[in-house]
């Protein structure tokens, strides 16, 4: 059977010199991990220009598709954070649809930018600063409440406080573990179920009935696998908005 | 017994943890149908909490899998 994490190789499809910045090699080539990241972006830009090419009151077919993921990040936002979300939405939306466009681009092409953990894990970098940043500036010093949660006895805080800091530390882990945990299962399982179908194709009568049972699963866990890009990318999309929100209104904490 | 035999055995112990996760999953969606189906109108607006808890238990069986990850490629 073909090695199933095969599809997960980095290869270099453009050689690019490597440059050195504050004494780190980076190199520059564009790997098939880069061009899949870049074409996801081209394609989310390509869409949204088309959809709101001919903008109409009575919306078309493309109209419509963007104006349902636009207003499902819409009402997450607004149902999450309140009046608060307006704000955040572009990022959150940004999040959103090029983390969908990246797992949706995988379902077709032979590679999927989000089984990569280092993409995954700089987009959970990129929420937690976000927070982070937006706990400073609103909140100043008061950022520090979040690890001390209001109403508890204060001999409690010798337990809680470490706790929340640890829970808070982890948090772009979770995110970018959950990504690339369910994208890299998701398309191993898919392509260990392709090879059953060969292996048993090549053992006869009883064989062929197995590998038609196969074939069978193959395709509804295609269908699962088109769903779970969806829904990662909106559960991304609202563990960033719980996220944001803890900081917006700490006060509430 | 064989040193690499250990590693796979050790891997797929390691993916018992998905047992937790599949059991949190299936109370977690078994209860939102239950108050779903009792008070459907306010079923939409707890669905995002709904995705919400699905993640956080999901987080815990996708660290069985590294850990398992871990152990076949350590």
């Amino acid at each position: 059977m073909a090695d199933p994490m095969h599809q997960f190789q980095i290869q270099k499809i453009v050689e690019l010199p490597t440059v050195t910045v504050f004494g780190q090699a980076i190199d520059l080539s564009i790997t098939n991990s880069v061009a899949a990241m870049l074409l996801a972006a081209t394609l989310v830009v390509v869409f949204y220009a088309a959809a709101s090419a001919k903008m109409a009151v009575i919306p078309g077919r493309l109209q419509t598709v963007g104006e349902m993921l636009y207003g499902l990040v819409d009402g997450l936002a607004d149902s999450i954070m309140g009046h608060e979300g307006k704000k955040f939405l572009p990022f959150v939306f940004t999040l959103f649809i090029f983390v969908l466009f990246m797992n949706l681009q995988g379902m077709f092409l032979v590679f999927t930018a989000t089984s990569q953990l280092a993409v995954t894990l700089t987009l959970g970098l990129l929420v937690i600063l976000t927070v982070v940043a937006v706990g400073v500036i609103k909140n100043g010093f008061k950022f520090f409440k979040l690890f001390a949660p209001s109403g508890v006895p204060w001999p409690l805080y010798f337990l809680l406080v470490p706790i929340e800091i640890l829970s808070f530390l982890i948090r772009p882990v979770t995110l970018a573990l959950r990504l690339f945990g369910n994208m890299l299962g998701g398309h191993v399982v898919l392509k260990i179920f392709a090879g059953f179908v060969i292996a048993l194709g090549g053992l006869g009568l009883v064989g062929i009935l197995g590998a038609v049972v196969a074939l069978g699963s193959v395709v509804a866990l295609t269908a699962l696998e088109f769903m779970v890009a969806f829904l990662q990318a909106f559960v991304f999309a609202v563990l960033a908005c719980v996220y944001l929100n803890d900081v917006v209104h700490l006060d509430s904490h | 017994m064989d040193a690499s035999a250990a590693k796979y055995i050790g891997a797929g112990l390691a993916m018992l943890g998905m047992i937790g996760a599949g059991i949190g999953l299936g109370v977690m969606f078994g209860n939102y149908f239950q108050g779903a189906l009792r008070n459907p109108t306010a079923a939409a607006q707890e669905r995002p909490m709904l995705f919400l808890g699905m993640a956080l238990t999901e987080a815990l069986g996708i660290f069985a899998l590294v850990v398992a990850i871990l152990i076949l490629n350590g």
